[in-house]
């Protein structure tokens, strides 16, 4: 017998044949490229006007709240463009490699796909996700506090491959990319970490790059900040310094409470977020059984144990991690509980393959101050309410 | 093992595209500018966004001000109080300014822009010229205010104790709530707005098009290439004036008509002098700006294809019918 009470009519949905049962539905090809069902169509990007002076130069946020699994779909991947997103044909696609190397080279987009290819799955955190929170609980939503995050497997071939065909010299120690579009968005990245897993990607989630994300060709950068992950690549220089561009002095710097800055602060640190329920996904259904569903990372390894807690971070239990974790990838987690209809403080801690632990927000605040803007990567705190409704809040 | 893919990098190409200036000065090429120079070129190019004095308009970056506020609340970082290194100012803003038109300016342009904003933050006076030979004198205040990464050594050991589980503090109370700011946008907005717009769509199309209205697929053409003037102007229900005053209603109407943009004198001179943008005249100015407005501000290369121009114009007539 079913645990929820009889019902006093009889349903009719179930007693009665409804139009989808004796009519015909869609044909084949009514929507070649197929989009969401129109039901769907509040899972969708959503972006923060007051953040920054004009859409052109600007982030928006992945609805995370209302999304499951690990795989971001391209069409609600979170973007952020610093001159716009650009138009380019394959065609027009040239990557140059130049500098220290034997050989400076132009490649077309059709050389890159004569290479041999990998398939990883990486996530792409901005680093200034959750940005918004170092000085108190700001935003109502897991999309506005920690959606500058995305998950997707990307097909590539590794820039290692690209570096030797060209002949690294033996003075060579940085690498600096560059993007084709306005913003000449460049930063500066240790040649160790350009021979070990940098990738020049032109696939995800198996098929081309959407244009918002750097179509036809990007730079993947594993579990680093989202900022070097280049989009539409167009060179690679290797050098013996790092030039020391606008996004990695100006920007991506991180202001410590004395007023000197971090420059470099590369991997994105171990983090995790309850997705649902949250502000933007409160519990609709009452008592009893509740999945809360959340997401956790590390630039550092694969995320080795989720902690949750009910109550504000007094008592832990660990959650039930969906699927053997991938190291620079986004990992589910999933905790069952019987809820009885009581507030609750809900938080999660991610633990990484390297030991470290998820910090506080006070424990960060120790550390950094309220100024860094980017890296924050603390526990997040969700109020769940007697009526299921959740709020962002802060505890003691 | 080397697969012989790709050609080799022509030297042309690589002085093309390798333009990127380094902290020791490497990169520069040669030039100078002035102060007075530099002032009159950023009023032209930087300051609808940077404002007059470089202090910012709205939420625009500053570039001026705030030394001794970045161990405050709320630092201000500009190029005075943070930027480390001079190089970086010179290779951004010759690589990526003006917003709309990046790659515009000529060297010399470039070093009188970097010279003025040295002034604007009281680095230089007002005789200064700066240039490659002096590049390197210039002295950054915040050039010893950086330190290289060392969460390593600092906060992992911290945050690698082993976690507590069980009675972790003795109590729990709720410090703030994001609901007391309310600063979240609202969460159905853009579902409201694009099912509006598809009403709006659906509406338009069941209204028997004039006779002289443009042709849509010309239209969808032009609303492309409008991606080229978006970076300035904004255009249709809701849009206000950018960089570029709002382009709705422009069609045959006369210059300068677009309410509370602060025209340049020459083209409010225009308009007063009866210039009418028709299809001949809008053709003539996306082709060249300052041939039908000469001393204008539309820093726009140009549209050279007569085939985009044609498209574009469309798109804006749509807004004027």
């Amino acid at each position: 017998a079913g645990g929820g009470g009889a019902a006093a009519n009889p349903d009719p949905l179930i007693t009665e044949v409804q139009p989808w049962a004796t009519g015909l539905g869609a044909g084949v090809d009514a929507t070649p490229y197929g989009l969401p069902i129109e039901y769907e169509a509040d899972v969708i990007r959503r972006n923060v006007p007051w953040l920054t002076a004009d859409v052109i130069s600007s982030i928006n946020f992945t609805p995370i709240h209302a999304l499951d699994g690990t795989i971001t779909p391209q069409g609600c991947a979170f973007e952020r463009h610093h001159s716009g997103a650009i138009d380019m044909r394959k065609e027009d696609y040239r990557l140059m490699i130049n500098g220290l190397v034997d050989t400076p080279l132009v490649f077309t987009y059709a050389d890159l796909e004569r290479f041999p290819r990998v398939n990883h799955t990486y996530f792409l955190e901005c680093a200034a996700n959750t940005g918004m929170e170092w000085a108190g609980a700001q935003l109502n939503g897991a999309q506005f506090t920690h959606g500058m995050i995305h998950n997707m497997e990307y097909t590539g071939v590794p820039l290692r491959t690209l570096l030797e065909e060209a002949g690294i010299q033996p003075s060579a120690r940085w690498i600096y990319v560059e993007g084709a579009d306005a913003s000449s968005n460049g930063r500066s990245i240790p040649l160790e970490k350009a021979l070990d897993d940098v990738l020049v990607a032109f696939r995800a989630n198996g098929e081309a790059l959407r244009m918002e994300h750097g179509y036809p060709v990007r730079l993947c950068v594993p579990g680093w900040e989202g900022n070097m992950w280049v989009k539409w690549l167009r060179r690679v220089e290797v050098m013996d310094r790092p030039v020391e561009s606008r996004e990695e002095t100006s920007k991506y710097t991180d202001t410590l409470a004395d007023g000197t800055s971090r420059k470099w602060t590369w991997v994105m640190d171990a983090k995790s977020i309850i997705t649902s329920p949250s502000p933007q996904s409160p519990i609709v259904h009452g008592h009893g059984p509740l999945v809360i569903a959340g997401l956790a990372w590390s630039g550092r390894g694969a995320i080795e144990r989720v902690d949750v807690s009910l109550d504000g971070g007094r008592n832990w239990q660990s959650a039930r991690l969906a699927a053997p974790p991938q190291p620079m990838a986004l990992t589910r987690f999933y905790l069952e509980i019987e809820w009885d209809g009581s507030e609750m403080l809900l938080q999660s801690r991610a633990i990484d393959s390297t030991g470290y632990v998820q910090p506080t927000k006070a424990q960060l605040r120790e550390v950094r101050g309220l100024n860094s803007i980017y890296h924050n990567n603390c526990i997040q705190t969700w109020w769940i309410k007697p009526d299921g409704e959740a709020e962002n809040v802060e505890v003691s | 093992e080397k697969l012989g893919l790709g050609r080799p990098a022509l030297p042309e190409e690589i002085a093309a595209w390798d333009v990127d200036v380094s902290p020791d000065g490497a990169g520069l090429p040669p030039g100078s500018g002035s102060v007075a120079d530099g002032e009159v070129l950023f009023s032209e190019n930087c300051a609808v966004c940077h404002g007059e004095f470089a202090e910012g308009v709205d939420n625009w970056p500053k570039l001026a001000g705030g030394d001794g506020t970045l161990a405050r609340e709320d630092p201000l970082k500009t190029v005075g109080s943070y930027w480390p290194y001079l190089s970086t100012v010179w290779d951004y803003v010759h690589r990526t300014m003006p917003f709309g038109g990046a790659q515009t300016l000529s060297d010399d342009e470039v070093y009188a822009i970097v010279a003025y904003i040295l002034y604007s933050n009281y680095l230089v006076d007002d005789e200064f010229v700066l240039s490659q030979e002096n590049f390197l004198e210039v002295e950054m205040p915040n050039a010893g205010g950086f330190i290289v990464d060392d969460r390593d050594g600092v906060e992992v050991p911290r945050f690698s104790q082993p976690p507590c589980m069980n009675d972790c503090k003795d109590s729990v109370g709720i410090t703030m709530r994001a609901a007391v700011l309310d600063v979240t946008p609202d969460e159905t907005a853009a579902g409201e707005t694009a099912s509006e717009a598809v009403q709006v769509a659906v509406a338009e199309t069941t209204v028997p098009a004039a006779a002289s209205a443009p042709d849509p697929a010309l239209v969808a053409q032009g609303e492309k290439v409008f991606r080229e003037c978006a970076a300035c102007h904004r255009i249709g229900e809701g849009a206000t004036h950018r960089v570029g005053p709002i382009l709705t209603g422009v069609y045959m109407r006369a210059a300068a008509q677009a309410e509370g943009f602060r025209y340049s004198p020459a083209m409010t001179e225009a308009g007063e002098g009866g210039l009418l943008w028709d299809q001949t005249t809008l053709d003539a100015y996306l082709e060249r700006p300052a041939d039908v407005v000469p001393r204008g501000r539309m820093s726009f290369r140009g549209l050279s294809e007569p085939g985009d121009r044609e498209a574009v114009i469309a798109y804006l007539r749509s807004f004027s019918e």
